[in-house]
């Protein structure tokens, strides 16, 4: 009797765990496990991208853990471990802040440069202020990724 | 007898003589009140007419505004919902909106029309921005009013939110002025992408002075899902939802039998609720009229003399 009332607990925690819809309002957050969307043409996104193997964020570098513009990442990509600066998210934005229909993503090196050559989509006016303040003198200069987009809104 | 019992008797004939005076009060104020009642209807009934037609008259001397200002300003009306409320607040919010229109034209758009605007960016290179944008929501009111622009850009979807009366935005400007089939487009994010397209060099189109704002019937179609919300429930009448399977199919199909509210329309009360009643909106309009009515004047002389080229000497 016991055993049954059990099965039947485990059997309804099953179905809870995997039913297939949220429980909240989708908020878009870019945190652990995000996938992202690589917009640059560099070698390993663009194969990674095409084989639809997005890349996973497992680190965020700043306080809260939740990315948003110019906030850097670690990502999972093809296998190996990269950099990457979000240059656009699906998240609500306050006033003046363009929202985009995807999180967007570029690569970088340790020293900020980015490892493609052009960007694709537009990128927020935002950045600029941004990358500049994140910017070490002597140290990492992201201000690069600005130099290789194409259209910025 | 002893002293006692005097005092007793005394105290008991006191206490009688108070009731029948409260009694007698009582009477009287009753007396009264039913007279007056009396005499107020039958003055009412006597000049019930004349107020009628007095109060008629005032109407239609007061009535100025006119009744499509409530489209084309809706931002001046305040929140319908009592907790949102505060006169003081909303009057000195009306203000300082009249005040900033005075520096800068903010149109008259809906939700469906494409506008321009330019705005003051501290981050772009020659300090100014220009974003061009179907709008596909409009929201809130007084100071707080915001509307979204939405186009795609190199293939991406973009959607920027501007506060109207935001001291940043330098210049609002209509390109195609319309309407579409429902007030919130946001179903566009989850149509093709050559619906929310729009070049950012689009001329602005030329709408005849006095002419109705068109209504497109235009409907897009939905890609299928996941989508941003769930459109097969809330219908939208500007969208094509695709045909759905499975499951979700006829998870929608139950949902609409059991939610629908087809009577949702004739519920008069959800509707004052959500509306601030004519005689309001009359006052908050006929405050602001003249100044809103010379700003109207004045941009309209300007447009007049844009569009006006002087004739060249030939020949």
């Amino acid at each position: 009797m016991f055993c049954n009332g059990l099965r039947n607990l485990s059997e309804i925690g099953q179905k809870i765990a995997s039913r297939g819809f949220h429980t909240t309002a989708v908020n878009d957050q870019l945190h652990l496990l995000s996938r992202l969307r690589v917009v640059d043409n560099s070698e390993i996104g663009k194969r990674a991208m095409a084989e639809g193997k997005p890349p996973k964020i497992f680190h965020v570098y700043n306080k809260t853990g939740v990315g948003t513009i110019g906030d850097k990442v670690m990502v999972a990509i093809k296998g190996e471990k990269k950099k990457g600066i979000i240059v656009g998210c699906k998240q609500t934005q306050q006033a003046m802040v363009p929202k985009f229909d995807s999180n967007n993503v570029v690569l970088i090196d340790d020293n900020g440069s980015p490892l493609g050559t052009r960007i694709h989509v537009p990128i927020p006016n935002l950045l600029r202020t941004i990358l500049r303040k994140k910017t070490i003198a002597k140290g990492a200069d992201y201000t690069k990724l600005l130099a290789i987009a194409t259209k910025f809104v | 007898m002893s002293n006692l019992v005097l005092f007793q008797l005394r105290k008991s004939t006191v206490a009688l003589s108070a009731i029948s005076k409260l009694n007698k009060t009582h009477i009287e104020i009753q007396f009264n009140f039913k007279y007056l009642v009396g005499q107020l209807s039958q003055r009412l009934q006597s000049t019930s007419s004349q107020v009628v037609v007095r109060e008629n008259t005032k109407r239609e001397q007061k009535r100025v505004v006119p009744p499509n200002y409530r489209h084309i300003y809706p931002e001046f009306l305040p929140d319908p919902n009592m907790e949102f409320r505060n006169s003081v607040r909303e009057k000195l919010e009306r203000t300082d909106m009249i005040n900033r229109r005075s520096r800068i034209e903010i149109p008259e758009f809906y939700v469906g029309s494409i506008l321009a605007v330019t705005s003051s960016d501290e981050h772009a290179v020659g300090k100014t921005t220009k974003f061009v944008g179907i709008c596909i929501k409009r929201e809130f009111c007084g100071l707080r009013a915001n509307f979204t622009l939405r186009n795609v850009v190199d293939n991406l979807g973009v959607e920027i939110k501007y506060e109207m009366y935001d001291p940043r935005l330098q210049r609002v400007q209509v390109l195609r002025l319309e309407k579409r089939l429902d007030s919130e487009l946001l179903y566009l994010r989850d149509a093709d992408p050559e619906f929310s397209t729009f070049p950012f060099d689009m001329d602005a189109e030329f709408l005849n002075e006095g002419a109705p704002v068109p209504v497109n019937p235009l409907k897009v179609n939905l890609r299928p899902p996941p989508w941003y919300a769930r459109w097969e429930r809330l219908q939208p009448k500007g969208a094509i939802i695709p045909e759905l399977r499975g499951r979700r199919k006829e998870k929608s199909e139950k949902w609409l039998e059991k939610f629908s509210e087809p009577w949702e329309k004739y519920d008069l009360m959800k509707q004052y609720r959500k509306t601030i009643p004519e005689e309001e909106q009359d006052s908050i309009y006929s405050d602001i009229y003249s100044e809103l009515h010379q700003m109207e004047i004045a941009s309209k002389k300007l447009k007049r003399k844009k569009a006006f080229v002087k004739p060249k000497k030939t020949g």
